[in-house]
């Protein structure tokens, strides 16, 4: 199974607004009660969207169908629960940009091939605000030259180098490039004092 | 596009890589551009800011060093991973990507498996009531007994909140590297351990090859000198570190707590603050070995012995920073300043000394703003009133935060000798049988249940609520635990104030937010012995 290389996303956008919004809101802990991922997309936000009564971002008619979520600072932030990527993705998310991103949501999405990308708070501040006025407008993101583009403009993005390489050459299905390194598995693991009964290696 | 541009700028680069297109070529007298265009427009992340960890000779580096397998393409490290944690939660998708892909376990011996999040605190019975429950808790037995993975089980003796179980095994050393499947595994980091949380495919990474492809982080030391104040326990101080560095101030970064308050802390205290590393967004947080830890460790049952554990003390030694390590950030906080700490917001970083007023929006940064004024409404609190005299519907104290032993005595000390208030629903979960059974060795079980607290089975019960412990509708609750998100507790409109136990009781015995420290010292007039700790 040779994960395909992520290079673009295109689609509509989805704005949500605020800081902090943590993996406990994305998808709360009651659906977590499962031993697969299956279904989680009906979930995204659930008690966020019931508390809005229809109006949440991602209960508006205008942003269904819509792969690349805009948000603010510090999203994902919380729990490390991958239930909340896998249901941003199951509901139809394929990228996520962003002022900011929590770590391990970060590279929980990187482990499902979905992007995240930051850009500063005007820019993403701008691309929210278009979404809202405009939903329908297709968006071209592109993982090589971090960038997302619009009808008549674009917005400088961020990546780091390393999820950026492995979304370009595929290699953010990363167990087969882990298991290559049998060798230095292996001499790591004989050079460490507590599997060795901390007799140190000269 | 601008293809076939050039653009000269003689001055920092900085200055227009917001505005430039991205370009196909650099000329630079400089390293501009090395890490990617527009890395040097900072985020947060020391990523973002274009500059590379700097830190030298912390135990970070040292650890981070010994457990390098490879540089991978895109300049990540596959990092070995020396212990890794399960639990029914994060791991059964794991274990059947594994099965789809046709790999086995590499290292059966360096997994560790408990359950803790889906337990019920009162009837613990097979099956369970809750068929999800059960069906978790199957999953995992199945999935263990198969791959020949060590589960610690209700009839383990064993059995607890992941966090508070490995320490208190010994599996938990200085120099190791520790991932889980779930974010507070940065409380290992307090015994100079690099240990940080983990999403599922993650989980089967090192399932499968016992490592994983990791950026590394910068190092920020957080020294925090002098005494701590009576009532003031180490819950306040992370809640105090968080209030001053904000909820993403850790993105990035690894935090080394230092200064001689932490010196002073025992483990429990340091597996605390190491614990809410994760809601300053730090990933890992970690204290430097010394003598309190290998004490700690010293005949625990997965610790060396005899002339092995003496080779074991004079590496852990060796590990911690040096003298003149060097760091990529540095903050200092006097202990002195921190008071009983409670949070009145959404995040953790919305908090506040317990004798202050929930602070009004012009107190705060124009950028807290519009979170604060989600909280007021959330919360039901006006800017500006006390915290003090709010009150509570139901009091919690446990979790992998302040659920170990020394949590349950500092609350029994409250609690001794008064009860709760009418209509108060409290209850106390250890946070592994093996605390429960020292706890009620020592009579505390007796101390609660006299005060009107129930007294629970091991779990994580109410801090995240995927078991029956739950609020209802718009209750309030005082929380021992480590997250005042909406809906955190299992109502979505359930809110919650994070404290110390010892607040927590107090909250209890009073009905309403309390100052302990007004209980202790009129515990201490009536000459009620403190608990040894």
């Amino acid at each position: 199974m040779t994960p395909a290389p992520v290079t673009m996303v295109e689609g509509k956008a989805i704005p949500l607004q605020g800081h902090d919004i943590d993996t406990d809101r994305i998808i709360p802990a009651r659906f977590l009660k499962s031993i697969s991922f299956t279904g989680l997309g009906n979930h995204v936000f659930a008690d966020d969207r019931a508390a809005a009564g229809g109006c949440h971002p991602f209960d508006r008619p205008e942003h269904q169908g819509a792969r690349i979520l805009v948000v603010n600072r510090n999203f994902g932030c919380g729990s490390s629960r991958e239930h909340a990527p896998q249901a941003l993705r199951r509901w139809g998310i394929a990228a996520v940009i962003g002022e900011s991103f929590a770590e391990i949501f970060a590279s929980n999405c990187l482990a499902l091939g979905m992007p995240c990308l930051r850009g500063e708070t005007g820019v993403v501040e701008d691309i929210q605000q278009l979404v809202q006025e405009q939903p329908g407008v297709h968006f071209c993101l592109t993982l090589a030259a971090p960038r997302l583009r619009g009808p008549d403009r674009h917005w400088p993005l961020m990546i780091e180098s390393g999820p950026q390489t492995m979304l370009l050459n595929g290699g953010w299905d990363g167990t087969g490039l882990l298991l290559s390194h049998g060798d230095e598995l292996q001499r790591t693991a004989l050079r460490l004092p507590y599997l060795n009964d901390f007799v140190l290696s000269s | 596009m601008s293809r076939g541009l050039s653009t000269l700028h003689p001055g920092p680069a900085q200055e227009v890589y917001g505005t430039w297109d991205p370009p196909d070529l650099i000329v630079s007298d400089g390293a501009y551009g090395v890490g990617g265009f527009d890395a040097s427009l900072g985020c947060g992340s020391p990523f973002a800011a274009g500059r590379s960890p700097l830190s030298t000779g912390t135990l970070y580096d040292k650890v981070w060093a010994l457990h390098r397998v490879a540089e991978l393409p895109g300049g990540q490290t596959q990092l070995f991973i020396g212990l890794h944690l399960i639990h029914e939660v994060t791991s059964p998708q794991a274990f059947t990507m594994l099965r789809e892909r046709g790999l086995g376990v590499r290292h059966p011996e360096r997994t560790v498996a408990t359950v803790d999040h889906i337990v019920p605190t009162t009837d613990q019975g097979r099956p369970l009531a809750d068929p999800l429950a059960e069906a978790m808790l199957s999953a995992l037995e199945k999935n263990c007994a198969h791959y020949g993975l060590r589960l610690y089980g209700f009839d383990s003796g064993q059995q607890g909140i992941v966090h508070v179980i490995a320490p208190e095994l010994g599996l938990s050393q200085p120099g190791m590297t520790i991932a889980c499947g779930d974010s507070h595994t940065s409380t290992h980091g307090a015994f100079g351990a690099i240990a940080f949380g983990i999403g599922t495919t993650q989980v089967r990474d090192v399932l499968a090859s016992q490592s994983l492809a990791l950026d590394k982080l910068s190092v920020r030391r957080i020294s925090i000198h002098g005494a701590l104040a009576p009532g003031v326990f180490a819950k306040d101080v992370a809640l105090h570190v968080i209030r001053r560095l904000g909820v993403k101030s850790g993105v990035g970064y690894a935090y080394e707590f230092a200064g001689s308050c932490v010196a002073a802390m025992a483990m429990e205290e340091r597996m605390t603050l190491c614990n809410m590393a994760i809601e300053a967004g730090a990933r890992c947080g970690y204290v430097n070995p010394d003598q309190v830890c290998f004490d700690y460790l010293h005949n625990r049952p997965c610790v060396p012995r005899g002339a092995a554990w003496q080779r074991a003390v004079t590496w852990w030694r060796s590990l911690a920073s040096d003298g003149d390590a060097v760091y990529d950030d540095e903050v200092t906080i006097n202990a002195g300043e921190i008071a009983p700490t409670v949070t009145w917001g959404i995040t953790p970083g919305q908090a506040m000394a317990v004798d202050e007023a929930v602070p009004t929006p012009d107190q705060l940064p124009a950028g807290e703003r519009p979170l604060a004024q989600e909280a007021y409404r959330y919360m039901d609190l006006q800017p500006g009133q006390p915290i003090a005299g709010t009150p509570v519907d139901v009091c919690f104290i446990g979790s992998c935060t302040n659920g170990r032993l020394s949590d349950l005595r500092d609350a029994a000390l409250v609690a001794r000798g008064r009860h709760v208030a009418d209509g108060m629903k409290a209850f106390v979960v250890p946070g592994s049988q093996q605390v429960a059974r020292a706890a009620e060795a020592e009579g505390l079980d007796a101390v609660f249940a006299r005060a009107g607290f129930e007294w629970r089975r091991p779990g994580c019960s109410m801090c995240l609520a995927m078991n029956p412990d739950r609020l209802e509708g718009r209750q309030l609750s005082a929380s021992s635990s480590n997250r005042n998100f909406k809906g955190r507790q299992g109502s979505a409109s359930g809110r919650t104030l994070l404290m110390s136990p010892a607040m927590v009781a107090a909250a209890a015995v009073s009905g309403v937010v309390t100052d302990v420290r007004t209980l202790l010292s009129s515990a201490k007039d009536a000459g009620t012995a403190p608990a040894e700790s």
